[in-house]
């Protein structure tokens, strides 16, 4: 399997991420000789293996869902806000 | 000075932790010119801190200068993890960890240096200045907790650094430097208040001159906590005996040099010891390793776009390009690298050959190293399979050559065993590191061999 030009614009596409096309020629190349690396698990048995999907397990916490004011202020750390609500570019 | 020396001279008020402070501090603004160990200085936190600790040295680290990895968060502390994303943000709020530092009296001194989000082995990757190792200023100091392993080595004054370790950012800055970390059990010290790199393998542990400093440091930090949905409700376990030792036969193809220094130590100990070919383990722990980290780290780091917290742009942008162009602005080139290739490996179509698959071969090298806890007390290997590089050789490495010097660690990161990189001794005057591992929650063991070695 190789990753080429298409494949990684649509990843960079989807990780919100652009290149040039230095970049671009530069990352193909390395992405491919990472992918050779990543390659080798396919040779690993793992018929009727479950994934582990944390190292050790872990069981689902819960706790009651309460509404709690919020004594911290969350907008802190951000410019773009208004009325209390963080302020994001137009989805529109 | 050992700090259980200094924790008692200043509980009888034989020490000031103020005046101690002020000598950390000063020393710290005097190094940092070279070495660059420091992100940012808590100078007025250290300050008031150690005054509260002289006037009430009650809790178990009153006074004590602890340094904190630049992944955790401070409340009203600069917190970047080393990225320019996140320069300006100062958190809300105190990480568990530091929580309980502050609830027993140590003195939080600064933020340390680290590769980006942790994503390094060298230290190289910060968008800071980049450390120096401290026995060589050519020298890298290892990653990803290069800043606190560096500053750990160089400091007389009595001081514990908190890192934390993904892939092996506490064992490899360890070893390069010459000093002592140990990575506990996934889950035994919480993760609440630390920048996700991977929630499957981060683990914050302790760094620090000797083994008596680093136990009392990480008797205070760990212990469950409702915060972290992953927290281990579990205690240690009691045994601390250490009878039979096996060595990892795959581990010691490196220069025979650094492999002599690892086996004398061993030697050393006087505890048995035995050759053990963990083959899974050896070939599929790198690739298993960098599929689930990149993964992880490509959906934690999605939350980077500019809006509630870190680098914003003008809002006149189209939806998509606010995001893009804050991403492709201030996240560095690896970085971008690892999104890309995690992404990759967990879209449609390539899922189940990548992220699934490497998730499946994670239960072989657990089960791999479980099979072998039944015969050993602990397993042991080099902790890195060279002495820290200069920077010129570093430069010429391409990232699969970067990737592959994690060999040693990725395996006990990847099945959430802790580990201990203890200082073997010097090869031209650089440090060599001899790693310890054990199974879940075996931390007492290798606590035990650490002081056997009187380290």
């Amino acid at each position: 399997m190789r990753i080429d030009k298409k494949i990684l614009q649509d990843v960079v596409n989807n990780a919100r991420i652009r290149l040039n096309k230095e970049e671009e020629e530069e990352l193909l190349g390395q992405l491919n000789d990472v992918l050779k690396i990543f390659s080798r698990l396919s040779e690993a048995n793992t018929d009727k293996i479950e994934p582990s999907f944390q190292p050790i397990e872990v069981k689902n916490v819960f706790r009651q869902d309460v509404v709690k004011p919020c004594k911290e202020d969350v907008l802190a750390n951000i410019k773009n806000k208004e009325d209390g609500y963080f302020k994001g570019p137009k989805a529109l | 000075m050992k700090i259980k020396e200094y924790l008692i001279n200043v509980k009888s008020g034989k020490t000031s932790a103020v005046k101690t402070t002020k000598s950390i501090l000063n020393e710290i603004k005097k190094i940092n010119k070279d070495y660059h160990y420091f992100n940012n200085i808590t100078e007025n936190l250290a300050l008031e801190l150690a005054e509260k600790a002289d006037k009430n040295p009650r809790g178990k680290l009153a006074g004590l200068p602890v340094s904190i990895k630049d992944d955790i968060c401070v409340k009203g502390v600069e917190t970047t993890c080393s990225s320019n994303i996140l320069r300006g943000y100062k958190p809300i709020f105190n990480a568990t960890v530091v929580k309980r530092l502050i609830d027993e009296g140590a003195v939080i001194i600064g933020k340390t240096n680290q590769d980006a989000f942790g994503f390094g082995s060298f230290n190289i990757n910060t968008d800071y200045e980049i450390p120096k190792n401290p026995y060589d200023k050519t020298r890298v100091t290892g990653g990803s907790s290069g800043g606190a392993a560096g500053f750990t080595a160089l400091t007389e004054f009595p001081h514990v650094a908190i890192g934390e370790s993904t892939g092996g950012s506490i064992a490899a800055p360890c070893s390069f430097c010459g000093v002592q970390g140990l990575t506990p059990t996934y889950g035994a010290v919480s993760r609440y208040g630390l920048i996700d790199y991977s929630n499957s393998l981060d683990k914050l542990g302790v760094i620090s001159k000797n083994i008596e400093d680093l136990e009392i440091v990480f008797g205070v930090i760990r212990g469950h906590d409702l915060r972290d949905s992953t927290s281990l409700n579990k205690e240690l376990s009691k045994e601390n005996s250490v009878k039979k030792i096996g060595l990892i036969k795959e581990t010691l193809g490196i220069d025979p040099k650094i492999r002599d220094i690892v086996l004398k130590k061993l030697d050393e100990s006087g505890i048995k010891y035995e050759k053990i070919s963990l083959p899974l383990a050896s070939k599929y722990s790198l690739a298993s390793y960098y599929i689930i980290a990149m993964s992880e780290a490509s959906t934690n780091l999605n939350k980077y776009c500019g809006m509630r917290y870190g680098q914003e742009e003008k809002l006149n942008l189209p939806y998509n390009e606010y995001f893009s162009e804050t991403r492709t602005k201030y996240f560095n080139k690896e970085t971008k690298r690892r999104i890309i290739l995690g992404t990759f490996a967990r879209m449609a179509g390539y899922r189940d050959a990548f992220y699934l698959k490497a998730m499946k071969v994670r239960t072989l090298i657990i089960e791999e190293y479980k099979a072998a806890f039944k015969k050993y007390d602990l397993l042991v290997s080099p902790t890195m399979p060279i002495v820290a590089p200069k920077f010129s050789e570093v430069d010429k490495l391409s990232p699969v050559e970067n990737y592959m010097m994690d060999v040693m660690t990725v395996g006990p990161n990847l099945a959430g065993l802790p580990h201990l990189s203890l200082n073997a001794g010097n090869f031209n005057k650089m440090p060599v590191g001899i790693m310890f591992i054990g199974n879940h929650l075996d931390e007492k063991k290798l606590l035990n061999i650490g002081k056997k070695y009187g380290i």
